[in-house]
């Protein structure tokens, strides 16, 4: 466990380290090219900084508004019917919009049943398992001006509803429910 | 799609909250979301500015080449329509990696890079290809292997054994990929381009 942690410090240094010796190695200009790489990254960003904008706007009308935690209530008897508890589903909503909130979700989780309960496992191993669907699609389709993405939020979306799934049934095997 | 999603998510919370009279909320909701955005992109830009530099290194020695050949049999099922040299599977290799391991900031400069290239092969520019679409529901099918934020944010709220969650996470995380790249398989071949 202290392992992992530890490790973590480690990874982003020494991920450079690899890199940088490798460009010595091959005797490349290596501060040209660092600066060559930030100027795009700092163009990238510009240009998707309104929809960024626009992305989280219309994510803070949807949950100022009340209408989120409404929905979770419309769901909450048809989910209790299939077991799945009903506390994990705003977190399970949020996930898709924005990381950031589905961070503090998780902590409201955590403070109200603990992390090592049944909800505090499922939400830990959900989070580790889904992503922020319409953030990267925005970002991603506006960084190359794509307007018509076709299959790719069913597709995104079915891979996230198996994460979900796949992080009940998990914890259900291997940690009961309690 | 972009377009309908937003359209849709304002209209339905204002009119929401015109219902259920939280318009107060929602006008500071709006105010601040804005504020919030550009708070993140000034942290997004000086992260993803560092990371493209590192990047762009990593291109030019060749380490990401030297990488994208070893990933290439795995790569080759998801985007048979890519060449193995090319630049758009160095970059989809390099967000691929990146998100293995945690790096998300390093995955999405990464990430953008491949979808310029992907959309160079790309016949209809507005609309996502095969490739740019199987692309994007990987990415999005959560690739890290161990999730180090959660683990910490456990342990921070006292759990008894913060890491047993990193088996089942990555199992998790398999299954999602999984039904994933089926999910896009059987999906291009009924969506017309």
């Amino acid at each position: 466990m202290r392992f992992f942690l530890y490790l973590s410090d480690f990874i982003i240094p020494v991920t450079i380290l690899f890199i940088v010796v490798f460009g010595c190695l091959k005797k490349i200009n290596i501060y040209d090219a660092f600066i060559e790489g930030a100027v795009d990254g700092l163009k990238t960003v510009v240009d998707i900084l309104p929809t960024l904008i626009g992305l989280m706007v219309a994510v803070a009308v949807l949950r100022s508004s009340g209408f989120l935690a409404f929905l979770t209530e419309m769901l909450r008897p048809l989910v209790a019917l299939t077991g799945f508890p009903a506390e994990v589903i705003p977190l399970s909503l949020m996930r898709l919009v924005s990381s950031s909130a589905a961070t503090g979700l998780l902590m409201d989780l955590f403070t109200t049943y603990g992390p090592d309960s049944f909800i505090g496992r499922i939400a830990s191993v959900m989070m580790s398992c889904t992503e922020t669907v319409f953030y990267t699609m925005s970002v991603y389709f506006t960084a190359v001006k794509i307007t018509k993405t076709r299959f790719t939020l069913a597709g995104a979306l079915a891979a996230n509803a198996a994460g979900i799934l796949a992080a009940y049934y998990i914890t259900v095997f291997l940690f009961g429910r309690q | 799609m972009l377009n309908f999603i937003w359209v849709f998510c304002m209209l339905l919370g204002i009119v929401f909250a015109l219902i259920t009279g939280e318009m107060a909320a929602v006008s500071d909701g709006i105010l601040s979301a804005g504020k919030d955005a550009v708070n993140l992109a000034l942290t997004m830009a000086g992260v993803v500015a560092t990371w493209s530099g590192i990047m762009k290194i990593a291109e030019k020695g060749g380490m990401i080449s030297v990488l994208s050949d070893k990933l290439y049999p795995l790569l080759h099922i998801l985007f048979p329509a890519i060449s193995k040299k090319s630049k758009a599977m160095q970059y989809i290799s390099a967000n691929f990696i990146a998100n293995f391991l945690g790096l998300g900031w390093a995955a999405t400069p990464a990430g953008i890079l491949a979808m310029k290239e992907l959309q160079k092969y790309n016949t209809k520019k507005d609309t996502a290809s095969n490739a740019i679409c199987m692309f994007m529901i990987v990415n999005m099918s959560s690739l890290q292997l161990v999730t180090i934020n959660i683990i910490a944010y456990r342990q921070q709220y006292g759990s008894a054994n913060p890491g047993e969650i990193i088996g089942p996470g990555i199992v998790a995380t398999l299954i999602s990929t999984l039904i994933g790249v089926l999910a896009g398989k059987l999906l291009e071949r009924w969506w017309k381009h």
